[in-house]
């Protein structure tokens, strides 16, 4: 199994920090990992991306053209990158924001509303984990118990006691994907 | 399995640093290598194993710390991103000409000048054909990933001591800004003074013995005929440096009909560019020089009764491609492939350029 994904948005929206837990996770379950954002000028305000990659064996590139998985989180992230997916993969959005939804008809695509349940909770910081909770609803590549322990290791010990609030924001994740297209 | 984390290649120097015993680090900041001292001024050494990091007020203050440190036997380092370490150049060759062992670590931005704080691998003649004056040489040492950041910090010291020159760790702002899985190294304590004595008692600064003579650490002679027999000795060295330390990897080579060289972060572009060439049918390999100098010149030159063509892929205008050329002295085209100025390279551009540069031939 190799998974090669891309999480943009705008900085801000704890794509990275998705990214983190995302690879922390695989760790957790015994995969290759990396992480890969862009740095310099986008983190700087803007738009945020990262690429993360998942495998069984060892990894080739950090640094991709083509994705099996976008999750896009933005309008300038859907314009950047739809047309990157590889034909057969899969794209995650969430609508919120997005004014040109996609069009391609070779790919698989869901959609989740990330913010407007982020808001529903009251809490618009575990936007992130819940748009993670889509993405692993869509391709359960990591298990829940493996991204609880990914959790614990990438947030400082301070912050240990909000791990029930992100696992239950994945589980709403988890249970609120809605299916576009499904090849 | 020891201390498995995730973390940027940044972090992991420091954190090789200050398990491997190493005595002192002084820096001065610059994207995208600042991440090293962060960490180190976080982790305070100093409380743990006695390690000092300090924030010299310029490149320049910081590499004569390295050489002062050096001069005393001790296991210090230095870090900085391109523009930094052409400050540095003066300092380097004298820590070159002086014999004395240290750490550098290039993680190189696009250039020249201040260029752009996004990854390039342009450095790759500042750190293999010279930087500073003199006939020197670096032990120039290329990580692929955030394991071997780790991992070549201890080897790096190792070898510095061994040959008494000056060692370089060259990477770039995709190695050193990536997380990847990173399996830490157990603690070394730092080297008490007796262990320096006994180490580098023959050469080092650390004060005279009664009964012998003084030390010095100097790399001037006035004294031509002298200066003349140093240079030698410098050779032999380098030359030594090239029998016995040339560090390698390969991949896919077996069958291959056509070579990518690359190093590096290159090197982990064209993995994936090997995979995707497979895919159509083209037989092509990689070799990866480790060490780029010395450079793997006699594994490039055993590839040659095999191969058909060489592309070397580098994000700079082509720079390390001269290397490949000299090893393969004309016996099989050898092409460049680049970009520059901080863009990093496709996978699939890398196919097209074989495809284009060599195989269209």
């Amino acid at each position: 199994m190799t998974e090669e994904i891309i999480i943009a948005g705008f900085g801000g929206q704890g794509v990275l920090s998705m990214g983190k837990i995302l690879a922390y996770s695989g760790i957790m379950q015994d995969q290759e990992v990396s992480w890969m954002p862009s740095y310099g000028p986008e983190m700087r305000g803007g738009t945020a991306n990262v690429t993360v990659i998942l495998s069984d064996d060892r990894i080739s590139s950090p640094v991709l053209k083509k994705f099996d998985t976008a999750i896009i989180l933005n309008q300038q992230s859907m314009d950047k990158f739809e047309s990157d997916i590889k034909p057969g993969g899969t794209l995650l959005y969430d609508p919120n924001g997005i004014t040109r939804h996609p069009e391609r008809d070779d790919i698989n695509i869901y959609k989740i509303p990330g913010a407007a349940l982020a808001a529903e909770m009251g809490n618009p910081k575990t936007f992130n984990m819940i748009i993670l909770g889509g993405f692993l609803n869509v391709k359960p590549i990591v298990k829940i118990e493996n991204v609880k322990k990914g959790l614990e290791k990438s947030l400082p010990e301070r912050h240990h006691k909000l791990i029930p609030l992100n696992i239950e924001a994945i589980q709403k994740g988890i249970d609120s994907v809605e299916t576009v297209v499904a090849l | 399995m020891g201390d498995v984390r995730l973390m940027k290649g940044n972090e992991v120097i420091a954190e090789a640093a200050i398990r491997c015993g190493c005595d002192g680090y002084f820096g001065y900041p610059i994207t995208p290598q600042s991440e090293i001292m962060e960490t180190l001024m976080i982790r305070r050494p100093e409380e743990e194993t006695g390690m000092v990091v300090l924030q010299a007020e310029s490149e320049v203050a910081a590499i004569n710390m390295v050489y002062g440190g050096a001069s005393c036997g001790k296991k210090v380092m230095t870090s900085s991103s391109s523009p930094g370490i052409s400050l540095k150049a003066e300092g380097i060759t004298y820590l070159a000409g002086a014999e004395l062992p240290a750490l550098i670590v290039n993680i190189v931005r696009g250039g020249p000048g201040l260029g752009t704080i996004q990854p390039a691998q342009s450095d790759y003649f500042q750190a293999v054909k010279g930087g500073g004056h003199g006939d020197y040489k670096l032990i120039v040492l290329a990580p692929a990933s955030v394991q071997e950041m780790n991992d070549f910090v201890d080897l790096g010291f190792e070898l510095s001591f061994k040959y008494l020159n000056p060692a370089m760790i060259l990477s770039d702002g995709v190695i050193g800004q990536m997380m990847e899985k990173v399996e830490l190294a157990d603690y070394k304590p730092r080297w008490t003074d007796e262990e320096i004595e006994k180490i580098s008692g023959s050469w080092a600064t650390n004060g005279k013995k009664a009964g012998s003579e003084r030390n010095i650490s100097t790399s001037l002679d006035l004294d031509s005929a002298k200066q003349e027999v140093f240079n030698h000795k410098l050779q032999a060295k380098y030359r030594a440096m090239e029998e016995n330390d040339v560090r390698y990897e390969k991949f896919e080579c077996d069958d291959a009909e056509y070579l990518f060289v690359a190093y590096g972060s290159s090197a982990r572009i064209c993995q994936k560019s090997v995979e995707l060439a497979r895919e159509k049918g083209i037989k092509v390999g990689l070799l990866r020089p480790i060490t780029l100098f010395p450079y793997p010149t006699k594994q490039i030159q055993e590839m040659l009764g095999q191969v058909k063509g060489i592309l070397s892929v580098e994000m700079s205008a082509g720079q390390m491609v001269e290397d490949v050329r000299l090893a393969v002295n004309g016996k099989v085209p050898v092409e460049h492939f680049g970009r520059y100025g901080g863009i990093i390279p496709t996978p699939e551009e890398v196919v097209e350029a074989l495809e284009e540069k060599i195989l269209g031939k």
